[in-house]
């Protein structure tokens, strides 16, 4: 219906429409000059980037205040995309550069969006570290178990036996579940969810976005060209419909159960929903109390 | 312009360089420390840790390790403070990776290394200055710093503030040099009143969103700024890229931002050498050193000119970038040089290569752990004087 109503809106507009190609919702939101992005086709990166911009238009936060600050990977090329002040770090570190941001003007709504590799391996430190202290910003980490943009290597969140480039002949080292990771070192929220999950994932990115302090989304998504061609699981279609078939929807489920094995059922769902000083809550308030008057509320 | 005064604990001081450096921050309107305790610079940030609380608008967080304490003040730079980190040999290894992203992003900011005996862990309470090359190339890829180096308390809080006015006006991370002799001993620091500091503000663009382009360059080769939340929508970002701040991956756009980002240093470097030169102008031998070196070898040139040996001084206070037509003019005036530093040759190369062969150029080298004998530089200039002649 609403496509009816554009298409006739254009053909009352004065120049009949026929100025240029159709405006698409997205245009606002994304840098349509640097399309097309990198992604391969069926990825799911575009699927929380998509997600994501549904995620602002609902919150109608301003998207001068909305900064994205991306790592290193594909999942890191998110930065780039997205028309909001947008940076793109170093590889692991968008969280303290986040963390920065934040701290110093915390007017703005500071979102992490980058890969599982760049997050939790080699940004692993940076992860615990400002859930701990529950820093005001939202990590949107992409999970597609390997490292892809070097063309498909191990990765600390790869499960058991996926064969990968650097485990030729299938991973045996456990790995991250990133839920209980995340819980266990105070994040306020904590979500997962897969590219199936559209509408869950954007819900879960408009509560995330909302709620103050360090909050937590992984969104387990497909990696046609590598991940699901090693596993040999068919393409991002096919992935899809596993995801469908094999996704349990599970917010009561303790993080501890949520660890993804290759071919087993994968718990998705909100885990953690619950209250905490931010940094700069807790920072105000206990100078306040130890300072007395002569401290001025910080505010950036 | 003038600081604002907030920051600014004008009098007459006894301080160390490490306390002079942190106060020197502050004046310069510094308002963001990410740090990671390190000996012999964690005195830095402890004096900070105990005064942002009670300066409007200061903030110091203790980040998890060094790699995140130099991404972090980057981050509050694009929000629009002023920031710095400050470490130590060890830390500023770590630091490496983010000294090239805020050369690559333009990012002005100011990294302090308080140097101590390397390589490795080597010696962490005693001094050297064997960090200087490091200082200069430490990151992959092609760029170019300042880096200055003070010899006194004082200088640390003097120069704290020209580390901060450099960095705004040429959009480059500043190395503040200091070592641990200079951080840890302590001397009268006179802190001037606020409106007697003048200060470099932030060369924000006054062009609206749309028409800015944030990697366009002025006539001197620095492009104007913005900070996240005014609007502009931009993007910022490691790789190799555009005056739109898009990422290109070809030869041509990397020659044309690589090519400036070393130019915007070299091509004004004459308005940024900074050195001080003591007897240069009878001498036969010209001590070229920086950093408390240059206080031991002041001690050395009065001995060598009671033998009778006429001595200048040469102190770059500024190391990088270096200023090679001044040493090749003192060359080609047939003084012969003698480089003291607290290691085996680093500003040592560049003194040599300035000379181009028109002098002898002697090093008055030292492992560290302890400033020279006094004794071995005046060795040093009596064998350069013998090369001269």
């Amino acid at each position: 219906m609403s496509v009816l109503n554009e298409l006739q809106k254009a053909s009352l507009s004065p120049s009949g429409g026929q100025t240029g190609p159709e405006k698409h919702p997205m245009d606002d939101f994304l840098r349509m000059d640097r399309m097309p992005h990198i992604w391969c086709s069926t990825c799911g990166i575009g699927v929380s980037v998509n997600c994501f911009a549904k995620a602002l238009e609902k919150l109608a936060v301003p998207l001068d205040d909305v900064v994205v600050v991306s790592g290193i990977g594909c999942t890191g090329r998110v930065a780039g995309y997205v028309k909001v002040d947008s940076f793109h770090t170093t590889h692991g570190r968008a969280i303290p550069f986040a963390t920065g941001l934040k701290l110093a003007n915390p007017k703005l709504k500071v979102i992490v969006f980058s890969g599982d590799g760049d997050i939790i391996a080699i940004g692993g430190n940076h992860f615990i570290n400002a859930a701990r202290r529950n820093i005001d910003i939202t990590v949107i980490c992409i999970n597609n178990f390997n490292y892809a943009m070097t063309g498909g290597q191990l990765a600390s969140t790869t499960p058991e036996g996926s064969i990968l480039s650097t485990s030729p002949f299938g991973s045996f080292e456990f790995p991250f579940n990133l839920p209980f990771l995340a819980e266990s070192v105070g994040a306020v929220y904590v979500a997962r969810w897969t590219s199936l999950h559209v509408y869950n994932q954007t819900n879960s990115m408009i509560e995330a976005m909302k709620k103050p302090g360090f909050s937590f989304i992984e969104i387990v998504a497909p990696c046609p060209t590598i991940f699901e061609r090693q596993q040999k699981m068919g393409d991002g279609l096919d992935r899809l419909r596993w995801y469908c078939e094999n996704s349990v929807i599970r917010h009561d489920a303790g993080t501890k159960e949520a660890d993804i094995r290759l071919r087993d059922k994968l718990i998705v769902g909100k885990f953690v929903d619950k209250e905490r000083p931010t940094y700069l809550e807790a920072m105000n308030a206990h100078y306040q109390e130890r300072l007395g008057p002569k401290y001025k509320v910080y505010e950036g | 312009m003038k600081t604002d005064p907030k920051g600014v604990l004008t009098g007459s001081h006894y301080l160390d360089g490490d306390f002079a450096c942190c106060e020197g921050a502050l004046a310069a309107g510094c308002r963001f420390i990410a740090g990671y305790p390190i000996t012999p610079s964690t005195e830095v940030v402890e004096r900070f840790a105990r005064r942002a609380p009670l300066v409007d608008g200061a903030l110091f967080i203790q980040m998890e390790d060094e790699l995140a304490a130099s991404i972090a003040i980057q981050g509050a730079v694009w929000a629009g403070k002023k920031a710095m980190t400050v470490t130590s040999g060890p830390g500023f290894s770590l630091m490496m990776e983010h000294i090239g992203l805020a050369a690559m992003t333009e990012t002005p900011c100011v990294f302090v290394d308080v140097q101590r005996g390397g390589p490795s862990t080597g010696l962490p309470t005693l001094p050297s200055q064997a960090d200087m090359m490091q200082a200069r190339w430490g990151s992959h890829g092609d760029y170019e710093i300042i880096a200055l180096s003070p010899n006194s308390p004082q200088e640390c809080f003097d120069l704290t503030i020209d580390a901060f006015n450099l960095s705004e006006q040429y959009r480059v991370p500043v190395m503040f040099m200091m070592d641990e002799c200079v951080g840890h001993m302590m001397e009268r620091v006179v802190i001037p009143a606020a409106d007697k500091i003048e200060i470099t503000p932030r060369r924000y663009t006054k062009l609206p969103p749309g028409q800015y382009l944030p990697f366009k360059p002025a006539a001197d080769l620095v492009p104007d700024m913005f900070k996240a939340g005014d609007g502009y929508r931009l993007h910022v970002t490691g790789l190799t890229h555009d005056f739109r701040g898009y990422p290109v991956m070809n030869a041509e756009v990397q020659e044309q931002l690589v090519h400036r980002l070393v130019d915007k240093i070299r091509l004004n470097a004459p308005k940024i050498w900074r050195f001080e030169e003591t007897g240069v102008d009878d001498a036969d031998v010209v001590i070229v050193t920086y950093g408390i070196t240059s206080r031991v070898a002041s001690e050395a040139i009065d001995i060598a000119r009671e033998k009778g040996i006429k001595v200048g001084m040469l102190r770059l206070v500024v190391v990088w970038p270096f200023p090679e037509p001044r040493i090749f003019e003192l060359a080609c005036q047939g003084k012969a040089m003698v480089v003291a530093e607290m290691n085996y040759g680093q500003v040592f190369y560049e003194v040599d290569r300035s000379a181009r062969g028109k002098a002898p150029v002697v090093l008055a080298g030292h492992g560290g752990g302890t400033v020279h004998n006094i004794d071995d530089i005046v060795k040093k200039i009596e064998e350069a004087h013998r090369c001269r002649s």
